[in-house]
């Protein structure tokens, strides 16, 4: 990211902002579900928290795409106003909350990706892109304190417990090869000193995960060979589900205001 | 508080008014009536404190159910921004009730217990979360008059006599009065909206406002109990002050936003400086709290659901908790 940037086209850097932007929302979304359906009050608490937080985030990035691409789009028009295959989400966060073991390891998975993600991030060539990254970073430290943490109680509380986060562990695991799987598109913001090369961001997850699985007395899944890509706009069937509840309203009454 | 409607206590729980001279009974009577605030270590009448712990912890359901029905309208909320601002609601009400089950809990009871009488049916909450939110505007008018009801209630609460749920209360109305405003700014976009919005803004207003009128309980002259709460100083206001008061704040506010309130005796009253209202259904009132009212039976199921599948959760922490506990701590105990 040191490297020296160069000239990289608009539509290219609007389309990674919209790649976090999107995983932060469809994220947050899925968590603002269960708030006041949790499996305690605290637990209403923690998730409507990391559920704001990562809404919040995704209302800077929509702002700033919108900048970037200066064609009068709100950060509402790109939420409520796009199509299925135009987000750029990743496959994971659109993955169904389940039970909380399943809601929790999406969750750490996704967490501990976007902190290594913004740890590298915040030194940016983009500055705008930097400083939400940086801003981001604390919140998302918390939130992997959060996530992590219940997901040691529950690897490492009951047999019963174990036995569904280890299930879920299994079942979402596919869909993190997409986060380190790197594309000309990647290479090219690589490159261009705008994000951190994969490869180096997949180590740190890597070792990260592998490290909270051990402390929860998890088995970590293997590799498996299909590669979802929901930041090429290759989505598993849960998004146009959940987009169809969330964009309801703008929908339904286009042009209005609220 | 959202439980005034329903504070009947069990009669075998009522004391004599009038104590023993001399006695801790008179000695309390005189330290509530010099305001002085009554601690939980300090004596107290058992009226007194079951009372408090009937009121308290109804108002903790109060505010643990009505995450439901707004909380309804948390993924399909129409922009980036009211989706932020009601999850930041519900999430303020469901801390409203953690400081409330806490409050409670100085009392001598357990928040295990008090949740058991919720989800057994034996606790109420407050009657009005068992109407439906079908449409955005019912998340509007719920902020705008179940929360502005709500302050109401609540403000004399801040002076209540028990030091911990007038403390309470003081960080509770500071976030209800934030409610109340954001939930009028969404009734305003609406009435100044398009013809649908419009529509969709008073036919939550018709669905709310007899409700809301209900959430102070019932007439002075049905009221039983108010007296004893009086003397206490928990209550300050009868149920029928605290409707007027509302009554009066809401009507303008109603007005400028071009809604009618679904009250065809409404009038001002200029000899009394106030509003005229027209009488209440009480058997509605009544019939929703015996469990008859629209979403009576949702609510509760889902408070159940949610307690029932978060079992595993919390037993998994409680058996982490006790093995990573130093095994000097009494392992074997
Ligand atoms: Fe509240
Ligand atoms: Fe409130």
């Amino acid at each position: 990211m040191s490297a020296q940037p160069r000239a990289l086209p608009s539509e290219a850097r609007i389309d990674y902002v919209l790649q976090l932007a999107d995983s932060n929302l469809i994220l947050g979304q899925q968590l603002g579900a269960l708030v006041g359906h949790a499996p305690a009050l605290e637990e209403d608490l923690g998730i409507a928290n990391t559920a704001l937080d990562l809404i919040g985030q995704a209302r800077h990035l929509y702002s700033y795409a919108a900048e970037v691409e200066g064609r009068g789009r709100t950060e509402d028009d790109f939420a409520f106003l796009r199509a299925e295959r135009d987000y750029r989400n990743l496959a994971l966060v659109e993955q169904p909350n389940g039970d909380f073991g399943q809601t929790i390891v999406r969750q750490v998975l996704f967490d501990a990706w976007q902190l290594e993600l913004y740890e590298r991030l915040q030194h940016s060539s983009d500055r705008r892109l930097a400083a939400i990254a940086a801003k981001g970073l604390k919140e998302t430290r918390y939130h992997f304190r959060y996530s992590g943490s219940w997901l040691v109680r529950l690897g490492d509380g009951t047999a019963e417990s174990h036995a569904r986060v280890q299930a879920a562990l299994e079942r979402l695991w596919p869909f993190t090869r997409e986060l380190f799987d790197e594309d000309d598109a990647d290479r090219e913001l690589a490159v261009a000193g705008l994000t951190p090369a994969l490869p180096a961001v997949e180590r740190a997850w890597s070792d990260r995960v592998s490290a909270l699985l051990a402390e929860a007395t998890l088995a970590r899944p293997a590799n498996t060979p299909f590669r979802w890509f929901g930041r090429r706009g290759v989505h598993t069937e849960h998004l146009g589900y959940i987009l169809a509840e969330m964009q309801h309203l703008p929908r339904t009454y286009p042009g209005a205001r609220w | 508080m959202y439980s005034q409607g329903l504070d009947n206590p069990p009669p075998e729980r009522m004391v004599p008014a009038a104590a023993v001279a001399g006695g801790p009974g008179e000695r309390f009577q005189l330290r509530v009536d010099a305001e002085e605030k009554i601690e939980p270590k300090d004596w107290m009448p058992d009226g007194y404190r079951q009372t408090l712990i009937r009121q308290i912890s109804q108002h903790a359901h109060s505010e643990i159910v009505g995450m439901l029905p707004e909380g309804n309208w948390i993924t399909r909320a129409p922009s980036l921004l009211r989706k932020c601002i009601l999850i930041a609601k519900v999430q303020d009400e469901g801390g409203h009730g953690a400081y409330l089950y806490s409050a409670a809990e100085t009392l001598g009871v357990s928040r295990e217990e008090l949740v058991d009488q919720l989800l057994s049916g034996k606790a109420k909450y407050s009657s009005i979360f068992n109407y439906p939110t079908p449409t955005w505007a019912d998340v509007g008018a719920i902020g705008w008059l179940v929360d502005g009801a709500a302050i109401m209630n609540q403000i004399p609460l801040c002076r209540c006599s028990y030091g911990p749920y007038a403390r309470a209360m003081v960080r509770v109305c500071r976030e209800e009065s934030f409610h109340q405003r954001q939930g009028y700014e969404i009734m305003l976009k609406l009435s100044q909206g398009t013809a649908a919005q419009r529509e969709m803004a008073q036919a939550a207003l018709n669905r709310w406002w007899w409700p809301s009128l209900m959430m102070f309980g019932p007439s002075d002259n049905d009221s039983k109990h108010s007296t004893q709460s009086m003397r206490w100083k928990i209550k300050r206001f009868s149920n029928d002050e605290l409707r007027q008061k509302f009554v009066d704040f809401t009507i303008p506010q109603a007005d400028y936003l071009g809604l009618k309130v679904p009250d065809p005796e409404l009038r001002w009253d200029a000899g009394a400086d106030c509003y005229r209202f027209g009488p209440i259904d009480w058997t509605e009132f009544d019939e929703v709290l015996k469990g008859h009212g629209p979403c009576n039976r949702e609510r509760l199921d889902a408070r159940r659901k949610a307690h029932a599948e978060g079992a595993w959760v919390r037993e998994a922490a409680l058996a982490y908790a006790a093995k990573s506990r130093p095994a000097t701590a009494g392992r074997a105990a």
